[in-house]
């Protein structure tokens, strides 16, 4: 959808676009972490490219690609709601296999557009990736005691962090982890009053083309 | 007594000027129980806030990475909780273009018209739930009795009034029910006469005008970079609608008018939304029409689709197709993929990383609320501390989806 | 006068009375705080509206403080972030104070298995009737209004959920089970190939 702006670009920058494709209508540009904001600048105000409307910021996590301080890639999705086109940017830093990141550092384009705000700050609660020039680099979705970073594959789903403690069956005094919700010893004390109902078959009491006046 | 000193003039007296923090929780009504606003106030008017999200955060995107793509369905359902047919449609046209398949016409017009109905029930309540919040009870039961009788025809084409969890890759769940387009009929008409009886009650309120007219205001180039899209962008003047601009299913085949505000305030959005749903029933009933009785409703995709029971039920290869799909997910081709739709709030995209499994990856929701709440802070500093509700109201903040 | 008293109950008949009275005026007259997180809000809006209406069982009135109401409706998902704004919320309500677990995300955390979600309000506060259901059915909710009505009349404090009114299969007799799965099968084979015939 936009190839002029994919050409523009390798004409501009050059070798600090690595790599680009158009993989299901997509186009799309990998460039390197160091002209981040200097290509978003350029994106930001070539008359001709004229892309306002920052789509998403978001952070995808490879950890296979940890050794090359590839591990997250930030991918940013531009249009322009002028020229009806779209762009996807993609840069990669940060390495460190296991939970720890190291150089996961980008810098922010708050200044370029507004909106990047909490984008940023939601992909540096997510990955750990850090905005520099962010003008409130904090937690977003989660809380501030929470340590680690959920989305990196090596957070473990199921780790959570409670901040008030759970309750104990003893002090519940009753069972608190069950397992068949309907058995003999649940379920309602007290009967309802069963309303005379036929029997025969469910099914046919089941009439998908009645439509009643409400 | 002492005489007073008379030269003593009034700036000489310094009065205790610390501001007050006030801290407007989650669990407040008008906050929708999971936006917390921690506000520096000095009197009535806000001199600094602090918006924070988060409460209802339940890890959407890393529950999609533990399962398989069909099992997104489920999630994606309650992410706008109030549309959720327009995320199950969104999410299966992601994948269904990551893996190149379209599906057939008539599945087509369906998903728009459960689309529409959607989007319908999603501005009544938003509509709704800002005239309560202000105090007109009323209305809110009228557009709640409205919602319903839209969620008895969701109800008989999914079988759920909520979360249907009804798309799937490659189609639907179940082919439309004989009595769809009756239904559909008979209900919308109801259905609008309801809201309008609302929206008349409300418009001639000097009360509710006061409380909307000329608060909360934000200028088109101030929404767009601010990443706003939707109705609440749509009331600052830009008309910016993906159903228009990058027209996706069948939305360039029927008319419809897209209604833009001019000044970019609650009031406009208030009205913006209202008309879309009228915007809605044209193009519902345009569906209706162009929409074929017969047909099929799933592609033909057999590395996706589940196969028909019966087959599953008495041939072996039915058996094992569905075994793998179901134990090891369909296998969707490497690569990545953006798509976008017009969901209930603005542009709904889903961004999708594949490594070839049965797995996602990635799958990234961009919310269209999200920035909007992100705007939030810009809005009421320097307001009073009422203008808030119906600020915060009509931005329509879905805490599945701005949380994610 | 104290072997009269130690024959029947340890209380004495004008105290059951009261305390029988008492249940009567609380059952139908209960204040509730709707402390709504999630997709179960918008059930819970329908259920407050003109179809599924609760005002018939007294309980409509909300009151969005915690110090005058006594049933808390905890409606939706329960995030960890969450988890303290309940408690707190819980413990300034004054006793007698009853809650009603809206949901399965709030009995047992529903689908949400992961860092975020608390498994169940249980784990946080003391739980009265669960209703489960994702999003339950205002009927559902219903019932389980009308169970815990029945458990304030009678004192009861052990928590119970509810049960759906009918499941189908139940009401068949044993024998016809398999001549149920032929037919599913068998009406599904009909649809299934009329649609690929006018495919």
């Amino acid at each position: 959808m936009s190839k002029a702006a994919l050409e523009k670009l390798q004409a501009k920058f050059g070798d600090a676009v690595l790599e680009t494709h158009s993989d299901c209508g997509d186009d799309t540009a990998l460039v390197k972490a160091e002209s981040w904001k200097e290509i978003c600048e350029y994106l930001r105000k070539d008359p001709q490219l004229d892309f306002d409307y920052l789509v998403d910021l978001c952070g995808v996590d490879y950890p296979e690609r940890a050794a090359q301080k590839q591990r997250i890639e930030i991918v940013l999705h531009l249009c322009s709601i002028s020229k009806r086109h779209r762009l996807r940017l993609k840069a990669r830093v940060g390495s460190g296999e296991e939970e720890e990141l190291e150089g996961a550092e980008i810098d922010s384009v708050t200044s370029i557009w507004a909106g990047a705000n909490w984008f940023e700050r939601e992909t540096y609660d997510m990955f750990g990736v850090t905005f520099r020039g962010h003008p409130d680099m904090r937690r977003i979705l989660l809380y501030p005691e929470f340590v680690g970073h959920p989305l990196l594959k090596t957070y473990p789903a199921q780790r959570a962090q409670p901040l008030i403690e759970y309750r104990t069956e003893e002090e519940a005094g009753v069972p608190l982890e069950k397992q068949a919700p309907f058995g003999d010893d649940e379920g309602m004390s007290f009967p309802r009053e069963d309303y005379d109902r036929d029997v025969e078959d469910p099914r046919t009491k089941l009439n998908p083309h009645k439509t009643e006046a409400i | 007594m002492e005489p007073l000193d008379l030269e003593l003039e009034e700036g000489e007296l310094e009065l205790p000027s610390e501001p007050m923090h006030l801290n407007m929780g989650p669990a407040h009504p008008a906050m929708h129980g999971t936006v917390r606003c921690v506000l520096e106030l000095s009197g009535e008017t806000i001199m600094k806030a602090d918006v924070q999200i988060g409460y209802l955060h339940r890890g959407f995107e890393k529950m999609c990475e533990r399962g398989t793509w069909a099992q997104v369905f489920p999630y994606a359902d309650r992410l706008n909780y109030v549309s959720p047919m327009l995320n199950n449609v969104g999410y299966a046209l992601a994948v269904e273009k990551l893996c190149g398949i379209e599906v057939p016409e008539r599945c087509q017009w369906y998903r728009m018209a459960l689309g529409e109905l959607a989007r319908i029930s999603d501005h009544l309540t938003c509509t709704g739930a800002m005239a309560m919040e202000l105090g007109a009870f009323t209305p809110f039961l009228w557009f709640v009795k409205a919602r319903d009788m839209i969620w008895d025809i969701l109800e008989e084409e999914t079988g759920a009034r909520l979360t249907h969890s009804f798309g799937r890759i490659g189609g639907m769940a179940a082919p439309p029910t004989d009595a769809f387009k009756e239904l559909c009929k008979g209900s919308l008409e109801r259905v609008v006469t309801l809201m309008e009886e609302g929206e008349s009650m409300l418009l001639k309120n000097r009360i509710f005008l006061d409380r909307l007219e000329g608060i909360g205001q934000i200028s088109g180039e101030e929404a767009v970079a601010l990443s706003w899209t939707g109705p609440c962008l749509r009331a600052s003047g830009v008309p910016y609608d993906v159903r228009r601009a990058y027209p996706y299913l069948k939305y360039d085949e029927v008319e419809f008018d897209v209604p833009v505000g001019t000044n970019g305030d609650n009031l406009d959005r208030f009205l913006v939304r209202l008309q879309e749903i009228r915007q809605s029933r044209r193009i519902i009933e345009q569906v209706i029409e162009k929409m074929a009785d017969d047909g099929p409703i799933n592609a033909y995709a057999p590395g996706v689709m589940l196969p028909e029971k019966h087959d599953v039920y008495t041939t072996i290869e039915a058996t094992i197709q569905h075994f793998k799909l179901v134990m090891e997910g369909a296998k969707v081709p490497k690569g990545e993929v953006y798509s976008y739709t017009e969901g209930g709030n603005g542009e709904l995209g889903f961004y999708l990383v594949s490594d070839g499994s049965g797995t996602p990856y990635r799958v990234r929701i961009r919310p269209p609320c999200y920035p909007i709440v992100g705007g939030l802070q810009k809005l009421i500093t320097g307001r009073m501390l009422s203008d808030i509700i119906p600020t915060f109201g009509s931005l329509n903040m879905i805490g599945g989806e701005c949380d994610h | 006068m104290s072997e009269v008293i130690l024959e029947g109950s340890e209380q004495g008949f004008a105290t059951t009375r009261l305390d029988d009275l008492l249940g009567w005026a609380r059952k139908y007259s209960l204040f509730m705080y709707p402390f709504v997180t999630a997709c179960c809000g918008m059930e819970f809006m329908s259920l407050t509206g003109p179809r599924f209406d609760l005002s018939r069982f007294g309980a409509e009135a909300p009151r969005f403080s915690p110090r005058q109401s006594d049933l808390l409706w905890v409606v939706g998902t329960i995030s960890q972030r969450q988890a303290p704004v309940l408690r707190r919320i819980y413990e300034q309500m004054m006793d007698p104070k009853w809650v009603l677990a809206f949901g399965t995300c709030a009995s047992c955390g529903g689908f949400y298995d992961n860092y975020t979600t608390v498994p169940g309000i249980d784990k946080i506060i003391k739980c009265d009737v669960y209703v489960p259901g994702c999003p339950p059915r205002p009927e559902a909710v219903l019932d389980g209004l009308m169970l815990l009505q029945d458990k304030i009349a009678s004192g009861d404090r052990t928590p119970r959920s509810v049960k759906p009114r009918e499941d189908p299969v139940d009401l068949l007799p044993a024998g016809r089970r398999l001549d149920v799965l032929q037919d599913v099968v068998s009406t599904g084979g009909k649809r299934a190939r009329a649609s690929k015939e006018s495919a």
